[in-house]
């Protein structure tokens, strides 16, 4: 009995040695297991991402899509290294927690599906989706669509708007849209991840909005345009501001951020009246908390957090963003978050300094 | 010695569901207070406003409380002609020959396919059906999702109710026999008053089963907050708004939604209860 005892207990230091021993990686130090969690939207992007940098560093990342609001959660109860969210923390959220740090990761953007017969180029503005969503547009040849469509033969069916009954940073992105473009949305509807839609019907997910398209002639709904480009779903041109019609793309959606951004990157660039930019762009962040040092997190666990997020805003890791469907961050933005790192402190001491003074060690 | 350790691990064992079960009603009821308290009980039930407003937040199960009964209720009407004869066929007109215990078997099997398979069988199959044939212009609704829930819970009532026919006594068919009853008659005047309160019971459990039902209402039901007008509007039932939104809910809304999940509870507590007095009563007599 006291053999079979002690053998086990061997093997469990053992393997403790392994685990803590672990492979110093090029950084010189111990790597880390690093955990998140948050939006989905920018899923499919992190799932990449996180990956090759444990290749690179040999630190673990886990990531689990939960959706913004449960990540931000997760971060207020010190359980995760950082968040993922959709939509940036608004002035009372971060009142309410310890300050944080909001660092943009990649762009996205909402598009507006469609499914009518022989039509396949759709021009839209945003007062007409305010108004299609709103209830007010009910039939697919009213003038107001027409007008914007001078070359298509447009069907006398009844409009089936589609949207998301889940909340999400897609219905938020979108609606804050239309807030900004029509009074009539923002008095009545508002913005918000969720909505109280007057028409149409809602689904789960982008799958599930995109499948309602798919299968009921005269739909629309809105995607986020990472699931659109992949899965190759027709969508809108949309107008913008300056007039200019514009399709969304990788270009045009990085374009909607080239205007002034704030120095905290908390900011919405939709309605960007920059030049060819698509107008229902947005930035998706990861949100980390300025002092390092809660819930017995070691310096090490820290400093590779900041590693994790100078890996993503490094050329080589916004490469890989419109390699699957998202759109690269502007040099404005990716120095600024820069910048934002390096008031990162662990125990009220900068980071940025103790990393550089170990590394010359 | 031995026996009393067989009994100590027994009767913990035996403990762990009541504790889980109470742990569950206790982590609802603490947490759904915050929704009560701020809204009231009874105008929290009654009120149909679903706003997410920031600020003047307004939240009310009514919305979802019809919902979930006008599915449940016509489920349970489109279920009726299609489980009540399997139930007779295996029952009694063929009680015991080979050819019913493959139709019994086949109607079990219903019970084993997973919700999701329904919920895509309808949403591919059925939702344009319904379109095709004008019932409602974009398919998804109360109607939809009530007809999948009825053939989802056909298994529940078919086999139940026969068990009950079954266990109607030889005896007294004989006797209505011997008396130049036909078989529809002994039917019709033995087996369904005797079978009666077993065959209801039955049918109580089949609805327990439709209560809570999540990812095929999910999918067809439309998922829109508002009280239905009608059995073709979209509407939202209890278990699919907290499927829907409780993934980005916090504070009030994570309130609410706990709230409509205790209400859930004790309905389905409620219907299940039920169910198993008329059972027992069934037995008794």
């Amino acid at each position: 009995m006291k053999k079979i005892f002690l053998s086990i207990i061997t093997v469990i230091v053992a393997l403790s040695m392994v685990s803590c021993g672990g492979s110093s990686n090029t950084n010189g130090r111990k790597s880390q297991e690093l955990s998140g969690s948050g939006a989905t939207f920018p899923l499919p992007y992190y799932n990449v991402i996180f990956e090759q940098f444990s290749e690179l560093n040999g630190d673990a990342v886990a990531y689990g899509g939960i959706g913004s609001g449960g990540g931000i959660r997760n971060l207020r109860d010190g359980i995760v290294d950082f968040a993922a969210s959709d939509a940036f923390l608004s002035d009372k959220e971060i009142s309410e927690m310890n300050a944080v740090i909001h660092v943009p990761t990649c762009m996205g953007a909402v598009v507006l599906a469609y499914n009518l017969d022989g039509v396949d180029e759709l021009n839209l503005s945003g007062d007409v989706i305010a108004n299609i969503f709103a209830g007010k547009i009910t039939k697919w040849n009213d003038s107001r669509i027409a007008e914007l469509n001078p070359n298509v033969t447009l069907p006398d069916e009844t409009i089936i708007p589609a949207y998301r009954s889940d909340g999400s940073g897609t219905t938020f992105v979108f609606t804050d849209y239309l807030s900004k473009v029509s009074e009539m949305w923002a008095n009545n509807f508002g913005t918000g991840k969720s909505v109280n839609f007057p028409v149409g019907q809602a689904a789960k997910g982008n799958p599930g909005v995109a499948g309602v398209i798919a299968n009921t002639k005269n739909s629309i709904g809105y995607i986020g345009s990472e699931y659109a480009f992949a899965q190759k779903i027709p969508y809108a041109t949309i107008q913008n501001i300056n007039g200019e019609l514009v399709k969304p793309s990788s270009e045009s959606i990085s374009a909607a951020a080239s205007g002034v951004i704030p120095n905290d990157t908390r900011c919405s660039i939709t309605n960007s009246d920059a030049k060819g930019a698509y107008p229902i762009s947005t930035f998706t962040w990861i949100v980390v908390y300025k002092e390092q040092n809660y819930s017995d997190r070691s310096k090490e666990q820290a400093i590779a957090t900041i590693d994790l997020l100078k890996y993503i805003l490094s050329d080589e890791a916004q490469k890989i963003t419109s390699e699957v469907h998202y759109a690269p961050l502007p040099a404005k933005a990716k120095e600024l978050s820069l910048n934002n790192l390096k008031s990162i402190t662990y125990d009220g001491v900068a980071l940025s300094e103790t990393n550089i003074s170990e590394k010359s060690k | 010695m031995n026996d009393k350790i067989y009994k100590t691990i027994l009767f913990l064992v035996a403990a762990i569901i009541p504790l889980v079960c109470g742990g569950i009603i206790y982590a609802l009821v603490t947490d759904a207070y915050e929704a009560f308290e701020h809204f009231g009980f009874f105008r929290f039930l009654t009120s149909k406003e679903w706003s997410y407003t920031e600020g003047a937040e307004q939240y009310g199960a009514l919305p979802f409380i019809t919902g979930t009964l006008m599915t449940t209720l016509l489920a349970l009407i489109f279920c009726i002609p299609f489980s009540l004869p399997v139930a007779l066929f295996v029952g009694e007109y063929f009680k015991g020959t080979k050819i019913a215990a493959i139709l019994s078997t086949v109607t079990d099997l219903l019970a084993g396919i997973p919700s999701i398979i329904y919920g895509l069988w309808g949403f591919y199959t059925l939702r344009p059906i319904i379109m095709e044939l004008g019932i409602s212009s974009q398919g998804s609704g109360i109607l939809t999702a009530s007809l999948v829930l009825a053939i989802m819970i056909v298994p529940y009532a078919a086999s139940l109710s026969a068990e009950f026919i079954k266990m109607v006594p030889n005896d007294l068919k004989e006797g209505a026999y011997s008396l130049g009853a036909t078989r529809a008659e002994v039917v019709r005047k033995i087996v369904f008053p005797v079978a009666g309160s077993g065959i209801f019971s039955s049918y109580i459990l089949a609805i327990g089963r439709a209560l809570g039902e999540t990812m095929t209402v999910t999918m067809l039901i439309g998922n829109t907050n508002n009280v239905p007008d009608s059995i073709t509007s979209t509407g939202n039932s209890m278990a699919s708004i907290i499927a829907n939104q409780f993934g980005e809910a916090d504070d009030l809304r994570l309130s609410s939604l706990i709230a409509i999940g205790l209400i859930l509870f004790l309905i389905t507590a409620i219907i299940n209860m039920i169910g198993k007095i008329m059972i027992k009563r069934a037995r008794i007599s």
